[in-house]
């Protein structure tokens, strides 16, 4: 596109080893990133651009009287101020999954911080400054904020008249979704346990915290349509909703994906997307959009907060006889993802443990809170959270070791889901529990020195707290399962454009697909699978865009496997065609290439012998093979409604952890000293990248577990910490060594025996932190994240 | 909004006198976050980074002169012999980027009750030295330079040049809670300093009052029991009824708030702990170095 | 207002610059150097640092009228800085680079060695880029960058560190960017990233007997 600076750019890599699958090949967009180079959405630069800004609700829930932008509109150096009434066609909703989110407030907010107006103007502090000059009259209206307001008899509607799929089968019309899981007879099951543990569990709204804000910049063109560069985490799914509402053909909104700087579910809704392309409509110039991170923490979706309550129980031996449970996640004003939360987070309620007999109910409530919608992990954090403290309740109440108890009713291979369904791969769940537990432990005390106390490694840090005052150290394990891939019979496909050919004289592959790379490292990947699917070195990846096929959401750890197999599939169809071309070339001058099982490798065509046919190049001369295909995992079902049975999910990722904690019991301050992970992946296609994810995930686990909670007014329904003085993540000296132990048991309906691996990391991380600390501290601790309060009693 | 760039502490003064309104920037730790968040709009800011002797400091005799501007890792570095509360102090402020600006006049002048350099500052005791072009020099005691939330002693017109410091004679300790290991506002915090030569003991309490605040009684009960006992000569270890008493009063100094970083309960309890512990770094130290103003933690 | 200052060696120019500008807009928006990232605008991610008159700084906390005169170096010129440092500064600083030794004998880091020949270059066609400094290299290699939108602000801290401290301990490499906050990693391969650029630099002090 003429005129912008720093658009995305192909990554070429070429290597002179094999770096195929396996291999820890470093990322094509590593030199850039380390350079200042990479194009983020935020970096996107276009001369004579204006600055969108937009102005958004100062209470949760009112009544909008008036608008008045008369005066903003005066302004000089305002080029556009637009509100509900200038939307140009009759689509002014947009949504995931249920269209029910206002592109602008139509005479009503429902959230704090929901956007109401918006601004183009020739400088941030101009468009800031007009901004402050619209004048609107908010009446406001009472909040539900919790499920006893929200499902109150007089409750006021979120979505009066809802028309949406899930409206008929919700028990009130603030109950986005319900899903029950009913199996065996829970009450007669439990008739057979001899201890049953009940416990009340709360989960804090957590917020993503990508550092790159939401941003991008919208480009009008000369054929009415629009180019948009923006972070995301699915190009076509945006795409479907921002059409519609600018009343264009979805080609022409041309979408590029930038540089994104992190997503973890928080990309999954749109942002600034549709009010860029507005703005840059209706002033015929590009409009850039820049959250600051204030903006930012109303401008995504957060993880659900979530109440959950379980019942437990257990033959003297340590069988787990049945499970009721109860979830309720809070999924704020608008529905989002919420209503596969409630799926993943019901079908996945009992982890990753053996129970024949189950009595589970998930909900989601419309409330004045902040739409909650996709992280990391979503729907199966929360029910990790609440049933594995049970399981260590459990323990407690049996004289068992907790770890004994897991593995003992531990899921395996063969097993049946309370959905009914089986479990037809590797699930290695004792194994894990097993490893993580014979890692070695970290030394005791290790603050102390010759010199005194290093109180860089004590609680409190470099706040100089304690100088081992007080400290007691604490171990505590847990286990999770992750449905990998969109689940309930969603059409989970992607598609890959793979083309080969001869450039300077070497065989060339360029992959170019839709799949949003927001750090995990798909395109290092893409690259490796072309390398072992196509035996060349140079690869090119395209940047993603919407002139190729969907590739699905980089969510649900998906993408390695689905964008994966679609790039693998696609490479093996260009394949095919190369070695047709061989044949029909020099297939008179060996048998083997009529007999012989044949591979590109090495540039060259091979036999599975070994032999040599022909050089790649002398196949492709002048000629290029390209295809574009799209793939598709196994099917899946939709739960039943009533009794939650189906096929569901495709796959499942397992992880263990084991947290080392010490804990100034006096101050309540925690220091996680190590928090080990085994986790099967499959395969491996990357272990440098895989151990990072591992990491990562990890490391937003341990945050929800010890300081990250977004607070919200239970009065007003107002977000009290909308910062990072006030949000905290862990920083560097709050995050502990982390060993991992891989697995590589291969699930055969995988491409290479992959599993997904993003999220189950996240899961257990969390309530083996808080185990570590009840083990510290001998207290219940139902909350997170755990604060000083909560350890000492104030 | 306008930018002032006085080259030299004169016509800061007249700059200011000029133009009552000019917000001060030095560090922009606290003024740049208000523009960047719109917080704020100054109909003036005016630069003090070009007023190079705000970020000097002078060791005298008996007192340290540090500029307003010296920055919070230089304190850290080069000043932990003479100032350790402060030195400690400054170590638990922000990040290592914000500690290469920022410096006390910032945290004086915003007077934040969380600034952490108060608790320390307040435990030392020392004077603000401020000026206005109109009235010249006045020295502020910093017992009466913080009068409510965000509001300091200062005149519209005046400027923070530096504060007066009294080298330490004694051990100084400092002690903050936050929920996080680093770069975290504090969630209340405490400062403690041995003043032998008058046997006299100062405190400094920080996020859990209105304003920095001394905790008075505490200060002058232990005095008294540090007396009655002989323990400045003996250097006989405190008892703990002795230290359990005094963190109760110090406890008892907070006014503290419920918010999102904490509820008052958990400050008075937080203060209390802290004041028990560091009390014992100093003591100890008193004991075991000889009696001289060395800190406890090393690398704190 | 007119703010003049030099930026990776070269002297730059802004006009017309609202008063309230920080430091990090006018080098993202007004001189095409966005490498300096925008995370959080509040001094609380690092993400924005650089290197004012030498001292690592939040560029969002810098007023862009401070910096008049002043010199300001980025993470589009650290390269170039390093290789300046090493050549005039000697190999103390402990940054002159090389790929002598692998993480893997240094630190027992188990991932892939270095200098097997994987090349890395962005659009085909733009000039070849100028060598990395031995901390962006080590970055690249021990897999320290996912999304990457920390990577700038991490690695003029480490770069610093590692000029100031040529062998830091573990809690020194925290303790230095303890700043600069990661939601991607979990920290860990950065840790190995500042290892594996200080061993590199060890191993050549040793090799070059300086």
């Amino acid at each position: 596109m003429a005129g912008v600076t720093r658009t995305p750019t192909n990554l070429t890599q070429g290597s002179k080893t094999p770096a195929g699958i396996g291999a820890s090949t470093l990322r094509p967009d590593g030199t850039l990133k380390v350079t200042g180079e990479f194009a983020y959405s935020s970096d996107m630069w276009h001369e004579d651009m204006l600055w969108g800004f937009t102005l958004r609700s100062t209470v949760a829930h009112a009544e909008i009287r008036s608008i008045d932008t008369s005066e903003a509109l005066a302004q000089a150096g305002v080029y556009a101020v637009l509100t509900y009434d200038d939307l140009p066609t009759a689509v002014k909703n947009y949504g995931l999954e249920i269209q029910d989110t206002p592109v602008l407030a139509n005479g009503r907010v429902r959230h704090h911080g929901e956007p109401v107006a918006l601004v183009a103007a020739d400088h941030p502090e101009t468009a800031r400054r007009a901004a402050a000059k619209i004048k609107i009259d908010y009446a406001e209206l009472p909040v539900v904020t919790d499920e006893a307001s929200a499902t109150a008899e007089d409750a006021p509607l979120l979505h009066p008249g809802r028309k949406d799929h899930h409206a008929g089968h919700v028990p009130h019309p603030n109950i986005v979704h319900r899903q029950p899981i009913i199996r065996g007879n829970a009450d007669e099951a439990a008739k057979r346990a001899d201890v049953i543990v009940t416990g009340e569990y709360d989960f804090g709204m957590q917020d993503q915290a990508f550092l790159g804000p939401e941003s991008g910049l919208a480009v009008p063109a000369e054929d009415g349509g629009v180019d948009l560069y923006v972070a995301t985490q699915w190009l076509h799914s945006d795409l479907r909703q921002i059409a519609p509402v600018l009343g264009l053909p979805p080609e022409k909104v041309r979408m590029t994906l930038s540089g994104v700087g992190g997503a973890f579910g928080g990309r999954e809704d749109l942002s600034m997307q549709i009010h860029g392309c507005l703005l840059a409509l209706r002033t015929g110039k590009p409009v850039k959009i820049v959250y600051n991170r204030f903006e930012s923490f109303f401008g995504h979706v957060h993880r659900h907060s979530a109440k959950l309550w379980y019942e437990h129980g257990a033959t003297k031996d340590g069988k787990l006889t049945h499970l009721k449970c109860r979830i309720v996640l809070d999924g704020g004003a608008y529905a989002s993802a919420s209503p596969a939360v409630v799926g993943n987070a019901s079908s996945l309620a009992v982890g990753p443990y053996v129970v024949d007999d189950v009595d589970i109910e998930a909900i989601a409530l419309y409330t004045n809170n902040p739409p909650c919608g996709a992280m990391r992990g979503f729907g199966a954090v929360q029910a990790c959270f609440a049933y594995e403290a049970q399981m260590d309740k459990l323990a407690k109440a049996l004289d068992m070791d907790p770890v004994e108890l897991r593995q003992r009713n531990a899921m395996e291979q063969g097993t049946l889901l309370p959905t009914g369904q089986v479990v037809d791969s590797p699930a290695p769940v004792a194994e894990l529990l097993r490893r993580v537990k014979a890692m070695p432990l970290p030394p005791e005390n290790q603050w102390e020195t010759t010199e005194g106390a290093d109180v860089r490694a004590l609680p409190g840090g470099l706040s100089n707290t304690t100088h081992g005052e007080g400290v007691v150290r604490g171990i505590g394990y847990a286990v999770g399962i992750k449905n990998v891939g969109f689940s309930e019979g969603f059409d989970d496909y992607s598609t890959a454009r793979v083309r080969m050919e001869v450039i300077n004289g070497e065989p060339v592959a360029t992959v170019h697909t839709a799949m949003a790379e927001v750090g995990q490292g798909g395109v290092t990947v893409h690259a490796q699978i072309a390398r072992t699917e196509l035996g060349v070195q140079q690869v090119t990846i395209q940047p993603a865009d919407t002139q190729v096929g969907s590739a699905g959401s980089t969510s649900a750890s998906r993408q390695t496997y689905v964008t994966g197999g679609a790039v693998k599939n696609s490479c093996e169809a260009v394949r095919e065609q190369v070695l047709q071309k061989g044949r029909l070339k020099f297939g008179t001058y060996h048998p083997a290439w009529a007999t012989a099982e044949l591979l590109l490798e090495g540039g060259k065509v091979v036999t599975d012998g070994g032999e040599v046919l022909a050089d790649i190049v002398d196949v492709l001369g002048e000629e290029s093979v390209e295809v574009e295909l799209e793939w598709r995992h196994r099917p899946t079902e939709a739960f039943d409604l009533e009794t939650g049975q189906g096929n569901g999910h495709v796959q499942y990722s397992f992880a263990a952890h084991r947290a080392v904690v010490e804990v100034d019991t006096e101050l309540g301050l925690v220091k996680v000293i190590e928090l080990a992970c085994a986790q099967d992946v499959g395969k491996a296609l990357n272990p440098l990248s895989v151990v990072g994810q591992i990491q990562g995930g990890t490391t937003q686990g341990l945050g929800v577990a010890v300081m990250e909670e977004i607070v919200v007014d239970p009065k007003t329904a107002k977000v009290r910490n909308p910062s990072f003085t006030d949000y905290l993540i862990p920083t560097i000296l709050d995050t502990p060594t982390i060993p991992v132990d891989v697995l590589e048991l291969a699930d055969e309906h995988a491409p290479y025996g992959l599993r997904g691996i993003g999220e189950a990391p996240t899961l257990s991380s969390t309530p083996a932190v808080l185990s570590a600390i009840r083990a510290a501290t001998g207290l219940a601790l139902t909350k997170t994240p755990v604060r000083p309060e909560h350890l000492t009693g104030t | 909004m306008d930018f002032l760039r006085p080259a030299s502490w004169e016509e800061a003064l007249a700059a200011k006198a000029e133009h009552p309104t000019a917000v001060p920037i030095a560090g922009g730790t606290d003024v740049m976050v208000e523009i960047n968040f719109d917080h704020r709009r100054p109909e003036y800011l005016m630069d003090l980074n070009r007023i190079g002797d705000l970020r000097e400091w002078e060791t005298g005799a008996d007192t340290v002169r540090l500029g307003a501007s010296v920055p919070y890792t230089q304190i850290m570095e080069n000043l932990r012999a003479e100032l350790p509360g402060l030195a400690l102090a400054s170590h638990t402020v922000a990040s290592p980027q914000i500690r290469n600006r920022g410096g006390v006049g910032g945290n004086l002048g915003t007077a934040s009750p969380a600034g952490d350099a108060h608790p320390a500052l307040l435990a030392s005791g020392g004077e603000v030295e401020v000026e206005s072009a109109a009235r010249g020099v006045r020295m502020i005691p910093i017992d009466e330079f913080y009068l409510g939330v965000k509001r300091n002693a200062m005149e519209q017109d005046e400027l923070i040049r530096a504060v007066h410091l009294p080298k330490a004679t004694g051990p100084q300790q400092f002690s903050k809670v936050g929920t996080r290991n680093a770069m975290v506002i504090a969630v209340c915090a405490f400062g403690i300093a041995l003043h032998p030569e008058t046997k006299t003991v100062r405190t400094g309490i920080g996020s859990a009052a209105p304003t920095p605040v001394r905790a008075k009684e505490a200060e002058a009960f232990l005095a008294a029991a540090l007396e009655e006992g002989g323990h400045w000569e003996s250097g006989a270890p405190v008892a703990p009824s002795v230290a359990k008493q005094f963190a109760q009063l110090a406890s008892g100094a907070c006014n503290p708030i419920d918010d999102v970083r904490g509820s008052a309960k958990y400050r008075r309890h937080a203060v209390g702990i802290m004041a028990r512990r560091t009390l014992g770094w100093v003591w100890e130290s008193y004991r075991g170095d000889g009696r001289t103003a060395q800190g406890g933690a090393q690398c704190a | 207002m007119r703010v003049k200052f030099t930026v990776n060696g070269r002297e730059q120019t802004a006009d017309d610059v609202w008063e309230g500008e920080s430091l990090l807009y006018v080098l993202r928006e007004r001189m095409g150097l966005p490498g300096s990232k925008n995370a959080c605008e509040q001094g609380e991610c690092g993400s924005c640092t650089v290197r004012l008159d030498g001292v690592p700084v939040c560029s969002c906390l810098v007023a862009a009228g401070q910096v008049e005169g002043r010199e300001v170096v980025t993470v589009e010129g650290l390269a170039d800085f390093a290789r300046q440092r090493a050549e005039h500064g000697g190999c103390g600083a402990g940054v002159c680079g090389g790929k002598g030794t692998t993480l893997d004998e240094a630190k027992g880091w188990a991932a892939k060695p270095t200098g097997t020949g994987d090349s890395q270059a962005g659009e085909q066609g733009t000039s070849p880029h100028t060598a990395l400094s031995p901390i962006q290299q080590a970055f690249i290699d021990a897999g320290a960058v996912q999304c990457g939108f920390c990577t700038p602000g991490l690695l003029v801290a480490a770069d610093e560190l590692l000029e100031r401290n040529n062998q830091p301990s573990d809690a020194d490499i925290r303790e230095a960017l303890s700043g600069n906050l990661c939601r991607c990693t979990g920290y860990e391969k950065i840790l190995d990233a500042v290892r594996l650029a200080a061993a590199r630099g060890e191993s050549e002090t040793a090799g070059t007997g300086a």
